[in-house]
């Protein structure tokens, strides 16, 4: 896999070249332009930001009144702040209210792993998911990235898009179709399917390639909206393997899991079933790349819960 | 207790550590802890009654950082004041350390998990509001940012403040002029801010920040009004002490590189040669 640049990256540029063509397109800030890649969008289009400060409650409530008033607007903060100090503002005068934002929750995760659980977003997923009427993207890589910011301002409804700021491969061929709700197969298996969000798609196919190796047919679905969830592609992959493993840099509770967990439940799917993401226990802190290996979300990790499930005695 | 002069050798200490354990980690926020190095040095050294040994005392005065990020100076003060060995702080951002990017109450000395901004308020204001119902003669002071201002939980707490006559809560405001995108008042301007917090019911000084004497004059004087709480405009420079990094937007969280580091702490070595000289001539 050939590496790209960071997610949040490919962000600021699409931001920049969509917000050229389009001046009703505002950015909304909170302090938070150089985090968010958007200091060329800030000097190329200083009429298309809106700044307001430290204060991330304002920026969703200021976001949804531009909103109404016909603007495509892009409301950009750390996941971790605008998804838990403004999650009132997102319910009522995003969702609720039905104004059209594009939350950007950036550094996603635990991408700002070293600087403590004030900073990570492990229960985003699980918040909103609980808020009706407002979509949940986790882009894996750029193209992902690009093609949900344009699906995005394309989609006149609440949305919610995260994702990290670690240089991602390409996982995808340019001529791949991308729809909001709609899941991509990434690789059919017979044995196990990764259904992964976000980042981790990169882990789950490093594992895929392990497993293979060993035999095993495996599969790799990136889920990249985990809300509407893609029933059908879900429901599809357990039909054709015997485990299904969900992979997510989000807590256990509330995420791609626990969706996943609801559809397959519901309907009594006969599949062996995992949730692999980071448990509810205070989160040891470190890089991201040293928190994904404590907690397991590394290629070999991934394999050996496949293996466990498969209830094959082969080492990794 | 330290002398004046001894504390202004320590202000210029504890910004060489600061610097040290930033290079070390390879991240941090070096801006906004040397600007607020002197405040901190003046509250543990001089005006707060907390110790080691007297950290588990319901009647301990409480510091709460509310501006977390400058947790690189917090974690020097405290090691210097005896609540961990000072190589403790080698492991700042390391995998599993307690020594993360900002203050968690895993590491000695510390009262509140702070970090995300607008939050140090309504704890200190609670904490004194507990001192007040418990008729304990503790006092709570906190620490914000400028830019930390425009989050909304502050002026909330600031009304419970005064409606509380919280005069054993002293704020102390880092106004340093600068937070991450640029100037305060061109990012989001926030004065007057003098007749703000006034309106809001404060008592209110303005004093230099980096001073170690008129910090000293300033918390002497604490509370500044029976039945107000007390609030402390710190006029500061971000980056304090270091020529290429004071007053430099772009500081905030720059790490020093190698021969930056050297500059750095010649510049640090020439104020204290320059200190204990004019020392030995009074
Ligand atoms: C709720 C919240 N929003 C955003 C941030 C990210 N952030 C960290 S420091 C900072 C700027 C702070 O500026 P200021 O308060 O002036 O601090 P100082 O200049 O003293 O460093 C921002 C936006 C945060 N930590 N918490
Ligand atoms: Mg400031």
């Amino acid at each position: 896999m050939e590496l790209g640049r960071p997610n949040l990256e490919e962000f600021g540029a699409t931001l920049l070249e969509m917000g050229r063509q389009n001046p009703d397109l505002l950015v909304v800030t909170s302090d938070s332009r150089g985090s968010g890649k958007l200091g060329p969008f800030a000097k190329a289009l200083p009429k298309q930001i809106v700044e307001v400060g430290i204060a991330e409650q304002n920026l969703v409530g200021v976001s949804a009144g531009l909103a109404s008033a016909g603007k495509i607007v892009f409301a950009v903060s750390p996941a971790c702040f605008l998804t838990t100090r403004s999650l009132e503002q997102i319910k009522n005068d995003v969702a609720y209210s039905d104004n059209p934002v594009s939350l950007i929750g950036i550094s996603a995760g635990v991408s700002y792993g070293a600087l403590g659980s004030t900073h990570h977003s492990l229960h985003d997923f699980a918040a909103l998911r609980a808020t009706n009427n407002i979509s949940i993207v986790a882009p894996a890589d750029n193209f992902e990235t690009r093609a949900a910011i344009y699906a995005a301002a394309a989609h006149p409804k609440p949305i919610y898009i995260r994702f990290g700021k670690r240089p991602m491969p390409h996982l995808h061929a340019p001529d791949t179709q991308f729809e909001i709700g709609k899941a991509i197969t990434l690789a059919e298996g017979t044995d196990v399917t990764f259904v992964a969000t976000g980042e981790p798609v990169v882990q789950a196919m490093q594992a895929r390639a392990l497993l293979e190796a060993q035999g095993v047919s495996c599969g790799v679905i990136s889920m990249h909206t985990v809300k509407p969830l893609d029933e059908e592609a879900l429901l599809n992959a357990a039909a054709h393997s015997r485990v299904i493993i969900t992979v997510e840099e989000h807590s256990v509770f509330g995420g791609l899991g626990s969706a996943c967990a609801e559809v397959l439940m519901q309907v009594g799917a006969d599949v062996r079933f995992k949730i692999v993401g980071i448990p509810d226990e205070y989160t040891i802190t470190g890089s991201q790349v040293e928190i994904f290996n404590y907690y397991g979300i590394t290629p070999e990790g991934l394999a050996e819960q496949a293996q466990a499930l498969l209830g094959s005695a082969v080492a990794v | 207790m330290y002398s004046l002069q001894e504390l202004e050798q320590k202000s210029i200490e504890y910004r060489k550590t600061v610097l040290r354990i930033i290079v070390q980690a390879n991240a941090g926020h070096t801006g906004g802890s040397l600007s607020c190095v002197d405040i901190l040095n003046v509250l543990y050294n001089r005006v707060l009654n907390v110790s080691p040994a007297t950290f588990g005392d319901p009647n301990r005065d409480r510091y709460i950082q509310s501006k977390g990020h400058s947790v690189e100076a917090l974690f020097t003060v405290l090691a210097d004041v005896g609540f961990y060995a000072e190589s403790e702080l080698d492991t700042l951002g390391r995998f599993g350390s307690h020594f993360i990017g900002h203050p968690t109450r895993k590491v000695p000395g510390i009262e509140q998990n702070t970090g995300a901004l607008g939050h140090g308020l309504p704890l200190a204001v609670g904490t004194a509001l507990a001192a007040k119902l418990d008729d304990r003669s503790y006092r709570v002071f906190t620490l914000l940012g400028d830019g930390e201002l425009t989050e909304g939980s502050n002026w909330e707490a600031s009304m419970a403040a005064a409606h509380y006559k919280l005069d054993n809560l002293v704020v102390i405001v880092d106004r340093n002029g600068l937070q991450i995108s640029g100037p305060t008042e061109e990012v989001n301007g926030l004065e007057p801010l003098t007749a703000k917090f006034e309106a809001f019911g404060y008592a209110v000084r303005e004093v230099n920040g980096n001073s170690i004497p008129d910090l000293v004059a300033c918390f002497d004087q604490v509370p500044f009004a029976p039945g107000k709480p007390s609030l402390v405009i710190a006029k500061t420079i971000k980056g304090r002490g270091v020529s290429f990094i004071e007053n430099a937007v772009a500081w905030h969280h720059h790490v020093p590189n190698a021969d930056e580091y050297a500059v750095a702490l010649q510049e640090l070595n020439q104020a204290e040669e320059a200190l204990l000289e004019a020392q030995s001539w009074s």
